[in-house]
């Protein structure tokens, strides 16, 4: 007997340490990938960083390109335009669809969750298909050319669903007990849409736009044959431009001026941090908002 | 028996309320019903006047002196009058119109999209014929060859070998992230992932130009471009997104999940990795659809790092084409039938991007039927 | 010389109404006359209907899907669905909800906002407004010195006694009231009723309460429902000590609830 219960009491606590072991060494694995993803990314981040910041100096924003200073000044004030028009349209397009959709409609209508569900597929389309689209639209049939209006067009609609998406999450965000505070004081539904409904999801519209913003931002394949590669300031809506990501691309892709490369890839990665700071103060100015400050 | 709705002055004027002098017959006229004539009772003359003086108080709040307690004043809220009323449903029908238009403007942007692909493809599939198309394995533009199987598979491939690399990385990463790391550092390198996921891809396409490849090139003595540096490069790129989509869904798993665990003895481990875990599936089902979404759709990354040979790989050294790299490539100058071929490319492409969210959606109502 | 509104009378009828939600007939025949500068609470079991005649007074119903009315619903004789714009008629109809909802602003913006949706723009006149206002619902004295500050920062209570401000800002002559203490705590509640008990002499007020110690302390009248139908409404102690009809008896003995 007491054999017996020897035994199993031994085999019970070698299995536990066993299966343990195993939990021990899956925790492990755990910990390399961690380690793993770090060395990539924050690798790679710290990599361009130390062979980039070196070059970034004067020259390198100077209004008057030429091939010896690589001037961004052109790209960079292409990109910020680029990004103004289209986000506007995208802006306006997306946030009225999504007000209509949230404020005037029945939610569980057919109707709505079919427009919900087509957006939803159509953000996840590779950019490189806007690019086509925007292409054969814009700059031949329409024969814009390689243009900032093509390239600011095909960029809208492509982040028309994420705007939309995005707002349409933030205003349904908005618990319904203020619109029916707001209407029960005689308000009606338009002032309630702007003077409450708007104001308690504008941190999370906000967000959708610069996620937007930062989609735009980091887009080339959809610009080459819609914008064009030229680096100048435009001199209209239909001159060619060339965007940061663009000239990125084009000073890779040259091999010629690999230090001015790596110059433009720490002013995109400066970009990228600014916009996530910002969109990081807007969500937490969102949890101010709706939880009350001391 | 009904008097006028006006209040009683002097009572009124004792706890300082507003007395309504022109509530007239603008409160009772409907929005159906124009020309109806306000009666005489809900009409009160202008001759109550009551002047504009100071509000008298009431003895009820001792933190307001009482003066004049027979005057009371002027309603500081007038109602609205017909007028205003007119115009405010005439604003409210117009702005309900304009953001119907913007909504109709919208689909019909996103639909043209669609429409346009397969207006131009489809006559372009049917001059090659379908089978050939998908198939071929050939894709000669200038002998009028369109065989798109090469691209398929290298898609395919290098898709593959993203999900193989970076989520079984990313989704253990996640796991640390979530139970194992401590906050010190969870707060340094949360931060790193979010921008990681902001970062554009052709800053992802450089760093593997300059460092992935040559990389390669040293370790395995090729040409350092082909399916295994790509599938290095997306998997890369994946990271960030399956690792906060599956934190995400990590950290939503209800505590009592965890604290039952432990309460039965297990080790945190155990609890996190035989419990919680299990019990993400669907999030972390979706993080990694996520990720095929963006590699599959990849483009100037993988054309810089891929040498974009369209020929059909014998192995993973091999440079390979994609369908979104034959895309790029040639749509610059390519015009008639290889422009519309190029056209079903991208078709394709969206073909397989709608089944693979379909057959997301269709696993995550099935997990979804079993709780 | 104007004349004199009466000390009572009823301001608020109720012919033949009947309301539905698609098919649901929530309303059954209702006749009611609510008067004016009483308390009239509205009591009975979940799903009695009480909240619906209450939403139908402004209008909230209209909100809901499917929602119809028939039948004749008068403030001051003319017909609230037929004779009223909507938006008029909720200023002159203030409601109280529930659960507090104070917008997601300031004290004040709270306030205001209703005097300026019906037109008020002078700042000094809004000031008195907000003093009026947060005067008579007992809450001065709590929130003067910071009425810029988030409403949302507000305990229970005093977010409800805001909401009541916000009705009173526009100056309504009736106040519905949809069981307003429910989610407070005794002391909140203790407050709320003190101040609703002070605005009756100016005001028209109807609530609805699930607590029938709560009708029995702070209103006139009762009317109790059950499943749709006005069962019986008296002066309140009249219902309480000797109601009439034995499904009132069986609701207050606490038979079924």
């Amino acid at each position: 007997m007491k054999l017996l219960n020897q035994t199993n009491a031994s085999a019970g606590v070698s299995t536990a340490k066993t299966i343990s072991k195993r939990a021990m060494a899956l925790k492990i694995l755990a910990l390399i990938a961690t380690v793993v993803t770090l060395a990539l990314i924050g690798g790679m981040m710290i990599f361009i960083l130390i062979k980039g910041v070196p070059f970034i100096n004067q020259s390198l924003f100077e209004v008057q390109y030429n091939s010896e200073n690589q001037s961004l000044f052109s790209s960079v004030v292409d990109t910020v335009l680029m990004t103004v028009i289209a986000l506007s349209i995208a802006g306006i397009l997306g946030i009225g669809a999504a007000i209509y959709l949230a404020e005037y409609t029945h939610s569980q209508s057919k109707l709505v969750v079919s427009i919900r569900y087509a957006f939803e597929t159509l953000a996840g389309i590779p950019s490189i298909i806007y690019g086509l689209f925007g292409m054969l639209l814009f700059v031949v049939y329409f024969k814009m050319g390689y243009s900032l209006l093509a390239g600011s067009l095909t960029l809208a609609i492509m982040c028309l669903p994420l705007v939309m998406r995005t707002t349409e999450e933030a205003l349904l965000a908005v618990p319904t007990s203020y619109r029916e505070g707001s209407l029960a004081l005689g308000a009606g539904r338009l002032r309630t849409i702007f003077q409450i409904v708007l104001p308690a999801a504008n941190p999370g519209i906000v967000s959708g736009l610069l996620l937007g913003v930062g989609r735009i931002m980091g887009e080339t394949a959809a610009l080459i044959f819609t914008a064009g590669t030229v680096a100048a300031l435009p001199a209209s809506l239909f001159s060619s431009v060339r965007t940061l990501s663009v000239h990125m691309y084009v000073l890779a892709s040259e091999g010629l001026y690999i230090d001015k490369a790596y110059a433009t890839a720490v002013v995109l990665l400066a970009l990228v941090a600014v916009i996530n700071v910002a969109s990081w103060l807007m969500s937490a100015r969102l949890e101010r908002k709706n939880y009350g400050s001391a | 028996m009904n008097t006028a709705p006006t209040r009683d002055t002097i009572k009124r004027s004792l706890v300082g309320a507003p007395v309504p002098v022109n509530v007239s017959a603008t409160n009772n006229v409907s929005t159906h019903t124009d020309n109806q004539q306000p009666t005489p009772i809900t009409n009160p003359q202008s001759s109550i006047v009551i002047p504009n003086s100071v509000s008298p108080k009431s003895e009820n709040h001792p933190n307001l002196s009482s003066e004049n307690p027979t005057l009371s004043p002027q309603p500081l809220v007038p109602s609205e009058t017909i007028h205003q009323s007119r115009i405010t449903s005439l604003k409210e029908k117009i702005a309900q119109r304009v953001f119907a238009s913007a909504a109709l403007t919208s689909i019909l942007c996103v639909a043209l999209v669609c429409v346009f692909l397969i207006i131009n493809a489809v006559p372009a599939i049917q001059t090659i014929g379908l089978w050939d198309f998908l198939t071929g394995t050939k894709w000669l533009p200038d002998q009028d060859q369109y065989g798109i199987l090469p691209m398929i598979v290298g898609s395919f491939y290098v898709t593959g070998g993203a999900i193989l690399i970076g989520v079984p990385i990313g989704v253990f990463a996640a796991v640390y992230l979530a139970y194992f790391c401590p906050s010190a550092i969870k707060r340094l390198i949360q931060p790193v992932i979010t921008i990681a996921s902001g970062v554009p891809s052709i800053i992802y396409g450089f760093f593997g130009l300059v460092v992935i490849v040559p990389w390669v090139q040293e370790l395995f003595d090729t040409s350092g471009k082909g399916i295994i540096t790509a599938s290095i490069l997306l998997a890369m790129m994946i990271l960030p997104i399956v690792i906060s989509v599956a934190q995400t869904s990590i950290e939503a798993v209800p505590q009592d999940y965890y604290e039952a665990a432990l309460a039965v003895g297990a080790s945190k481990e155990r609890a996190v990795f035989w419990i919680i875990l299990p019990a993400a599936k669907a999030g972390i089902l979706a993080g990694i659809i996520l990720g095929i979404g963006r590699a599959i759709g990849e483009t100037m990354a993988v054309v810089m790092v891929i040498g974009n040979q369209a020929v059909m790989p014998a192995n993973i050294f091999m440079g390979v084409r994609t369908l979104t790299a034959n895309i790029v490539l040639e749509m610059g100058y390519a015009v008639d039938l290889h422009r519309d071929a190029l056209i079903a490319t991208a078709l394709v492409l969206f073909v397989f991007i709608l089944i693979i969210n379909f057959l997301f959606s269709f696993i995550q109502n099935k997990s979804r039927s079993y709780q | 010389m104007e004349a004199p509104r009466p000390e009572s009378g009823d301001r608020i009828k109720f012919s033949e109404v009947n309301a539905y939600y698609g098919d649901f007939h929530a309303l059954k025949e209702i006749n009611l006359k609510i008067y004016h500068r009483q308390i009239t609470a509205l009591i009975g079991p979940s799903g009695c209907g009480k909240s619906t005649l209450l939403k139908s007074l402004n209008r909230m119903n209209d909100l809901i899907h499917g929602f119809r009315l028939t039948g004749r619903v008068t403030l001051d004789g003319e017909d609230i669905y037929r004779d009223f714009d909507v938006n008029s008629l909720r200023k002159r109809v203030g409601m109280v909800f529930q659960k507090p909802n104070p917008f997601p602003m300031s004290i004040r913006d709270n306030i205001v906002f209703g005097p300026k949706t019906h037109g008020v723009t002078n700042s000094k006149q809004l000031d008195e407004i907000v003093e009026r206002a947060l005067i008579q619902s007992a809450l001065f004295d709590e929130v003067k010195d910071k009425l810029n500050k988030s409403a949302m920062a507000l305990s229970g209570g005093q977010q409800q006694r805001l909401c009541i401000a916000r009705a009173l800002a526009i100056e309504p002559e009736v106040i519905l009231m949809d069981e307003p203490t429910s989610a407070l705590d005794p002391i909140a509640t203790e407050k709320i009723e003190d101040t609703i008990t002070e605005l009756k002499d100016l005001y028209t007020i109807i609530i609805v309460t699930h607590n029938m110690q709560q009708a029995r302390r702070i209103s006139d009248r009762t009317a109790f429902f059950l499943l749709g139908e006005l069962v019986e409404v008296r002066e309140t102690h009249e219902l309480f000590e000797d109601p009439q009809d034995k499904r009132t008896r069986a609701y207050i003995k606490g038979k079924f609830g």
